[in-house]
């Protein structure tokens, strides 16, 4: 693991690098904030209720045709890793897998799910 | 005087990121000056004569001193974490990338992984940007952002796949190593697709024309960060054009040979740089050429098209491998 340390160091650089910045921005800045300033920007106009609300139920299937092919893509990462020495056979292990993936596919796409609705 | 390992690792990690600092504000002016060449403009000019090379430099201290506006309405946590939590991905893939042998952060066994993984972490950011804000268009766009990154992410990976495939590693150093006789993109067919799927995908994973609708100008005026000002919104932009600038490292990485070229060895990062920037320029020149397209044909194009004809090509790729067997390259 110790090969990680540098990776660790580099991230606390990163966030380090954020946060003075944004510090020394702050100190930099000026703060006028008003009423009308600090609104959502909507064109203009006064936004009519909170953003949060409800969305198409559309993403929520995009979400999980991705997780099925997510999972395909972790099983493909150590395959791709020792194909060239594990042979043949492992080849044709992973093409069934991805052609049982592939029967889901196109249960998805008879179903309609995805075309963009 | 012998210091203990971490503080060589910090100090070359300071070094780095330094580096990739100047690098992507550089390639801001890069881009707009490659923009403006396309459109029979000047660009830049004036802030530091000849050719703007001030221009970076001013446009930090000016955002620095822009005021830090936070809608009431926001949700203030989620808000103000945003760009720092969009910027520690954005710039930690660099992390597992050398420029040249022995000189980077870390040339981890998992190199591509690592920098697959910690990409894709970026929607995070974005997404809590967009939530946070409290604003339709912000979070209109932070969910067509999700929508369209996961979309993507697996051809991406897929086509990432087809070099550490043909390598058989993970580490960044063995596949720029695997390619000495032979750069994987004029490996014999598979290696031209998969660059081109590898190219496609790119430009959707960093939100550019044609794959732009989360920021589409004319319907959600800035997309997720229309409602950020001054130092976070500098932070924000400087995250996408590194993750841009990280992506086209990779790209020239695995497929364009990495810092191989001719010439004496010291000669390598130069090599790197530039098959890194000419990447960069095709995904700009594509930027500044094509309209931008609807999110069913986005959708489309990803799960119709390119998924499976990724995965095909990965399979197509394994069989060659397997045949080879453990002595073929």
């Amino acid at each position: 693991m110790s090969g990680y340390l540098p990776v660790i160091i580099f991230a606390a650089l990163i966030v380090g690098f954020g946060v003075v910045s944004l510090a020394v921005a702050r100190l930099l800045r000026p703060s006028r904030p008003d009423a009308v300033k600090l609104m959502n920007y909507e064109c203009g106009a006064e936004p009519i209720g909170s953003a949060w609300m409800q969305f198409p139920a559309g993403f929520y299937l995009v979400a999980l045709v991705f997780i099925v092919f997510d999972v395909l893509a972790v099983f493909l990462f150590p395959w791709a890793l020792v194909l060239r020495g594990a042979g043949l056979g492992a080849f044709w292990v992973m093409a069934a897998f991805v052609a049982i993936l592939g029967l889901g596919w196109l249960y998805a796409y008879r179903e309609g799910v995805l075309e963009w609705k | 005087m012998t210091l203990p390992p971490a503080a060589w690792h910090a100090i070359e990690a300071f070094i780095v990121l330094n580096a990739l600092l100047v690098l992507v504000a550089y390639v801001t002016l890069l881009e707009r000056k490659f923009a403006a060449r396309m459109q029979s403009r000047i660009g830049p000019y004036y802030v530091g004569r000849p050719h703007g090379w001030l221009q970076p430099i001013a446009d930090a201290l000016k955002l620095m001193m822009k005021e830090d506006i936070v809608p009431t309405a926001s949700d203030r946590w989620v808000y103000n974490l945003a760009p720092i939590v969009f910027l520690l991905p954005c710039l930690l893939i660099f992390a597992t990338i050398p420029f040249a042998p022995d000189l980077g952060v870390a040339d981890l066994n998992i190199g591509v992984l690592f920098f697959l993984a910690v990409s894709s972490l970026e929607i995070v950011g974005l997404f809590m940007g967009g939530w946070g804000s409290n604003n339709k268009y912000a979070l209109l766009s932070a969910m067509r952002a999700v929508n369209q990154i996961i979309s993507y992410d697996l051809p991406f990976i897929f086509a990432a796949l087809v070099p550490v495939l043909l390598a058989g590693s993970m580490q960044m150093s063995a596949i720029v190593a695997a390619q000495q006789g032979l750069w994987f993109v004029a490996y014999p067919v598979v290696g031209q697709l998969a660059f081109l799927a590898f190219l496609v995908a790119t430009l959707a994973a960093e939100n550019r024309v044609p794959f732009d609708i989360l920021e589409a100008e004319s319907e959600l005026v800035a997309g997720f960060r229309v409602e950020y000002s001054g130092m976070k919104f500098a932070l924000i932009q400087l995250g996408e054009y590194a993750h841009m600038l990280g992506t086209s490292f990779l790209g020239a990485l695995l497929f364009l040979g990495g810092w191989l070229g001719p010439g004496p060895a010291a000669l390598g990062p130069v090599w790197f740089l530039t098959k890194a920037i000419l990447i960069f320029l095709v995904v700009t020149w594509v930027r500044w050429s094509f309209v931008r397209i609807r999110v069913d044909q986005i959708l489309a194009i990803s799960w119709k098209l390119l998924l499976p004809a990724t995965l095909a090509l990965l399979l197509a790729t394994g069989l060659v491998v397997a045949m080879r067997g453990p002595g073929g390259a």
